[in-house]
């Protein structure tokens, strides 16, 4: 139970979508836009977000599209984690989002909801990261693209009034090798102590984490490290936790130091998976 | 012959009720008209109230009244009233409530809620039981000497926070010690946490006009509301109805009266209309009460040969900020104190502390999961030190008919049950023999640990239960009886052990669910697995009441002595000439002769049953009997562990438990298993966690923990039948105790796979590896 | 554009009925279903997401009604555990002692069936993965996987 009002707005198109979110702005609605919406109905509920009105997402087709482009796989923003999950086009993305939350969840939070959540994992973008996602914003001057990493810098960063359309993949990555480990404290669905996610190409890893420090990040340097070939396994997991170690999160799911001992351990086991570089 | 009766499977009466959605929960009725009251709670876990401002929630829409701990001081409590319903004065918790809002529905209250403005004054926080112990320590309740007691046997020191003290002095240990070769000693801690019943807690009230006050609870002891709602309110007992429907789990959590006190309280706000209550998740984990936590000191001393002669053991309970039933709890477990060993040599304290933690309340196994971690754990270290094997330590030391417990109760077979071939038949199951700890290559150790328990009831001796037997026109029978049901199927229970004792077919036994206090027989309080022994003796004297009813009169009617007729299927009828009968439906509700007179009433049985023989125990040495008899049993736990993660998958958990007699083998199976998977629950992941400031931090179960579905091993279950000469058919109670050594079983194995010892909980990857390399990476 | 801006009459379509509900913007599914339709079977266990308690299906797929807006279900097809007609799930988990206290049953019945329909030949990881879920703190959780197991197998 919500214990306050709000007005629901679920818009056709995209360009309905942005007019009606600069109404309810000119009306001080504080308007939300709305994917899944689980995050804004549970916070909600506990007093931890308020708003006048919500702007649903999920009716908009160019939000729901699933399709190849030329050499694109083009991800709808409206779909669910279980529309990848069923779906398994990417694989990394797949597993990334088979692991947010639990099941019958995944049949709710949509993958653009997840990408501009305020719950600091925010998991879907790593394969986005690590594959150069382009994404497709709608803005009041259109739709526009953009390089995952122009708009996401540990968060979404969008302007008020705008929201991801969909984000497209070269389908090169579609086959790439790939890894994906989650740690938890003990359980399987829970917020990770970390998520790694990494795609092989060229013969580099690329490598994005979620849970080692408040937001998710992709680090060039620790790549460097993770593919120096003068290195040892052990040794390049040694210095990229070395390097991790003083900004690790210390919550009730870990402490800073586990998290060190369990990134460097994880670390070596990709490494032997992908067989290193 | 009838179908079913005991001893084998029966599908529950109310089996078709939960999978169709139609079952009804408290919470599951609204009628219109219903108002709603909602919870103001503490924000700290010790403080002083200066103000509470309410003037603008009393403006919201909808609001009909906001009541505080000053409208209504009066204190409650289960042993000794020390806690108002609503804080007054000063909060001793995170969470405690301190103001009610009354509004038209639960979006108005929940609206309203936030414009209560409640101004504190922080106080000195205790955070754990060394800080509540520590001289000088700051004072939860200033003044416990003023606390109305409503147990006989509570010894609590005011000017401290000990809240009560228990002793167990037996023989002479310390002359004991001196003789043993082989000593060990150790600190156990374990935190406080949560039963996660997966109904959260609610009730409703309403007073009528005549002062009658309805109440409808989602409880296990409707009774005791009844009771505890006439004494703090100073109500007639008469005036006072509590129903309840079924209640979705309960684990000792629901036997606790709280919101039932709240709800009242907002019904007389608003001229006594109908008021509603419910817990949010939040609210149920931090504002309602919890499992206990325990710190325990143990030694234990034995002989070279393996014999255990002396045990010294001091359990401090995390009681929380108020008393409930913590007592109680610390007398379980100072009664079970040694674990089922015989040891002549015992001296234990039991102390009930108070802390600024949420107030303990009984939980599934009433304090034995938690002591018998710490006994199972010394024993393993024990058998470690004397290079025994484990199993054969407890074997060796388990005890046996003859033996005295840690109170000086004489034991015999009935009363104990057999331990040994409980162990004997674990040893198979778990396949001891191939060894505790197996190296599988890859960072991976299979281990197994073991554990047993042993488990009585602390119940009341004037604890009382009754069944009340009446028919239909068509022979059947309807039973009403006052358990609840909150799972383990006690209706369906009470049900087959009537078919079995008036041979008639179980579809024809009609049980009441709903439990209303104005209609149905006193039942105690359904809690301590004593259900199946106090209903069922019941339920055999209210058989014999109708059997003796209907032979009299069929003997009149077939012309034949009474003591030449038997009853089954539905009959009544000549031992010796079974072709000469009378079905039940033409006597009970009188017998019609062809002429058209009628004679005898309908027929009603009633049976009753009083704890009896119980007594309180000596203040000094602790001597006296606390419950009927035990219910005894042999764990063990099988993992998996990765000696590079820490981490570990759980194989096989296992129980053989003296059920003196399987009443319906699936049920019984059913029951053992799911307390393993909560006893696992335990070990495995759940606690609750501070702030520095006394806050409980996981509130919600995304935070807090529990089992789920694919992360559990394989359950294995057998039985061992002993009966109990005094209970009907000879079963004992066994619905908690699946619980009750599996922390202790799966701790023993992660011990023996790490390494290390691992005397806390819950063992999640981090603290073995804390306590396995000091915690550096 | 489907737009509500206040309390209004909104119409559902739940077990194969039309149904008309009056509900805020900002009602849950959840209270909707328990409030205005008596359809109890969906319980409150957390409110949050966490234990799927309140789990239905809405166009085929399971969902926890605590999660969703009465809004958002207007135009989709709504399954509660009342509309489960001797679906095989309810005999299995009667006959395999899949509940005790019964509260989170009409969650795991949902899931289940859900599950049933969508995949009825999965991996054991797929049931694992749908049925983590949800929250039981009766049972083993062993007793609901014969369950699902049965109806699985019913279905090859």
């Amino acid at each position: 139970m919500i214990p306050f009002d709000f007005e629901y707005d679920r818009p056709g198109t995209v360009g309905e979508a942005l007019t009606v979110f600069r109404q309810l702005d000119a009306e001080q609605k504080n308007p939300m836009f709305f994917g899944g919406g689980t995050e804004i109905i549970s916070m909600a509920r506990m007093g931890n977000v308020k708003t006048g009105a919500v702007v649903d997402l999920k009716a908009i087709p160019e939000c729901r599209v699933f399709e190849y482009d030329k050499d694109r796989l083009l991800i709808g923003s409206a779909l669910t984690l279980s529309d990848l999950v069923e779906a398994k086009r990417f694989p990394l993305l797949d597993h990334t989002a088979g692991r947010v939350a639990d099941h019958t969840m995944q049949c709710k939070i949509t993958f653009g909801g997840n990408l501009a959540s305020t719950i600091i994992y925010r998991e879907t973008v790593l394969p986005l990261l690590l594959a150069d996602a382009v994404v497709t914003v709608a803005t009041q001057g259109g739709l526009r693209d953009y390089k995952i990493t122009q708009i996401f810098r540990e968060r979404l960063q969008l302007p008020r009034g705008e929201f991801i359309v969909r984000a497209s993949i070269e389908k090169r990555w579609l086959s790439a090798p790939y890894i994906h480990v989650k740690k938890t404290k003990n359980e399987k669905v829970d917020y990770p102590l970390l998520t790694v996610a990494c795609l092989k190409a060229d013969d580099k890893i690329r490598m994005a984490f979620s849970g080692l420090l408040p937001y998710p990040f992709r680090d060039l340097q620790w790549e460097n490290l993770m593919n120096d070939k003068s290195l040892s396994f052990p040794e390049r997991a040694e210095q990229i936790s070395a390097l991790a170690a003083p900004h690790l999160l210390n919550n009730l799911d870990g402490s800073a130091e586990f998290r060190k001992f369990v990134l460097n351990n994880t670390l070596i086991k990709v490494l032997q998976t992908l067989k290193g570089v | 012959m009838p179908k079913a009766g005991i001893g084998t499977t029966v599908i529950r009466k109310e089996a078709w009720d939960k999978v169709t959605g139609n079952a009804k929960y408290t919470a599951d009725e609204n009628p219109a008209g219903v108002l709603t009251a909602r919870m103001v709670t503490s924000t700290f876990a010790h403080a002083k109230i200066k103000k509470i401002d309410y003037s603008q929630a009393l403006l919201q829409k909808g609001v009909k009244a906001v009541i505080t701990g000053e409208d209504y001081p009066v204190l409650s409590g289960g042993l000794v009233a020390d806690r108002p319903p609503l804080a007054n004065g000063k909060v001793r918790y995170y969470g405690e409530p301190v103001a009610l809002v009354v509004a038209d529905s639960e979006f108005d209250a929940a609206n309203a809620v936030t414009f209560v403005k409640v101004e504190y004054e922080p106080l000195p926080v205790i955070n754990s039981l060394s800080q509540a112990l520590a001289s000088g320590a700051p004072l939860v309740h200033e003044h416990q000497e003023t606390y109305k007691h409503i147990s006989k046997d509570l010894y609590p020191q005011p000017g401290t926070n000990i809240c009560d003290i228990k002793k167990i002095r037996k023989g002479d240990v310390n002359q004991a010690f001196s003789n043993c070769d082989s000593i060990v000693e150790a600190h156990y801690s374990l935190p406080q946490s949560d039963h996660i019943a997966m109904e959260t807690r609610a009730a409703r009230a309403r007073i009528s006009p005549d002062g009658t006050v309805f109440v409808k609870s989602a409880s296990q002891a409707p009774f005791g509301i009844k009771k505890e709602l006439s004494s703090v309110f100073n109500l007639e007992q008469g005036k006072v109805v509590v129903e309840v429907p079924f209640v979705g789990g309960g684990f000792g959590g629901k036997a606790a009266t709280q919101l039932e006190l709240l709800a009242y309280m907002a019904s007389k706000a608003v001229c006594g209309r109908e008021v509603g209550i419910r817990n949010s998740r939040e609210q149920d984990i931090t504002s309602s009460p919890c499992k206990l936590g325990l710190d325990a000191t143990l030694k234990l001393g034995a002989t070279k040969d393996g014999m255990i002669k002396a045990a010294q053991m001091t359990y401090l309970v995390d009681a929380g900020a108020y008393a409930d039933m913590g007592p109680r709890l610390s007398k379980a477990m100072a009664v079970d104190c040694t674990g089922p060993y015989n040891i002549e040599n015992v001296s234990c304290d039991a102390v009930c502390v108070y802390t600024n933690h949420p107030y303990a309340t009984s939980f599934r196994g009433f304090g034995h999961a938690s002591y018998t971690f710490c006994v199972e754990r010394t024993l393993d270290k024990l058998a470690k030190k004397l290079q025994m094997d484990p199993l054969e330590l407890r074997k060796k030391n388990g005890l046996a008919p003859g033996n005295l417990t840690p109170t000086q109760v004489p034991l015999t077979a009935s009363s104990l049950g057999s331990l040994g071939p409980c162990i004997e038949k674990l040893k198979p199951l778990i396949n001891w023999e191939e060894g505790e700890r197996i190296e599988l290559g890859n960072h991976k150790i299979r281990a197994k640990g073991i554990s047993c328990f042993w488990k009585t009831s602390d119940s009341s001796p004037d604890a009382v239960s009754g069944i009340i037997l009446t028919f239909n026109n068509d022979g059947s029978l309807n039973v009403n009886c006052g358990c609840v049901e909150c799972g383990p199927s006690m209706k369906t229970t009470v049900a087959q052990l009537l078919s079995e004792k008036l041979k008639m077919d179980i579809s024809r036994v009609h049980v009441n669910m709903d439990v209303n206090t104005k209609c149905s027989p006193t039942h105690w309080k359904t809690v301590a697995s004593m259900t199946t022994f106090m209903q069922g003796r019941a339920a055999m004297r209210a058989a014999e009441d109708v059997c003796r009813q209907l032979v009299s009169l069929a003997a009149v009617v077939l012309r034949c002595p009474p003591e030449d007729l038997e009853v089954g299927g539905e009959r009544v009828y000549v031992r010796h000439e079974p072709s000469n009968f009378i079905h039940f439906k033409d006597l009970v509700h009188g017998y019609q002769y062809q002429n058209g007179n009628a004679v005898e009433g309908q027929i009603i049985g009633r049976g009753s049953f009083i704890m009896g023989d119980l007594n309180l125990l000596d203040k000094e040495t602790g001597k006296g009997k606390a419950g009927p008899w035990w219910t005894v049993g042999a764990q063990g736990v099988e993992v998996e562990y990765d000696t590079e993660e820490y981490t570990y998958r759980l194989i096989k958990a296992a129980t053989v438990i003296d059920a003196g007699k399987v009443l319906n083998p699936k049920m019984c199976e059913a029951l053992v298993k799911g307390g393993m998977c909560m006893g696992l629950g335990l070990g495995t992941r759940e606690n609750f966690s501070y702030s520095g400031k006394g806050e409980v931090l996981d509130t919600s179960l995304r935070t807090y923990k529990v089992m789920h579905f694919g992360e559990t091993p394989q359950y294995l279950v057998d039985f061992v039948e002993t009966p109990l000469e005094n209970s009907p058919y000879g079963a004992r109670g066994l619905a908690e105790h699946g619980i009750i050594g599996i922390p202790a079983a799966l701790a023993n194995a992660l011990s023996v796979a790490s390494g290390v010892e691992l005397d806390e909980l819950p063992l999640v990857p981090e603290t073995i590896w804390r306590i396995k390399t000091g915690g550096r990476a | 554009m489907f737009r509500i801006k206040e309390k209004s009459i909104l119409h559902l379509n739940v077990n194969g009925e039309d149904r008309e509900v009056v509900a805020r913007p900002s009602d849950i599914l959840l209270d909707t279903l328990r409030n205005q339709l008596a359809l109890t079977g969906a319980k409150p266990g957390c409110e949050n997401g966490d234990c799927g308690a309140c789990t239905v299906i809405v166009d085929g797929w399971p969902i926890k009604s605590c999660l969703m807006l009465t809004a958002e279900a207007v135009g989709k097809k709504i399954t509660t555990v009342e509309g489960l007609k001797n679906a095989p799930v309810q005999k299995a988990f009667i006959e395999k002692f899949a509940f005790q206290c019964g509260y989170c049953t009409s969650g795991f019945l949902m899931a289940c069936h859900a599950l049933a329909q969508k995949h009825p030949n999965p991996p054991d990881y797929v049931i694992d993965e749908w049925l983590q879920s949800n929250i039981c703190r009766c049972t083993s959780y062993e007793e609901i996987g014969e369950a699902i197991r049965v109806v699985l197998s019913q279905k090859q």
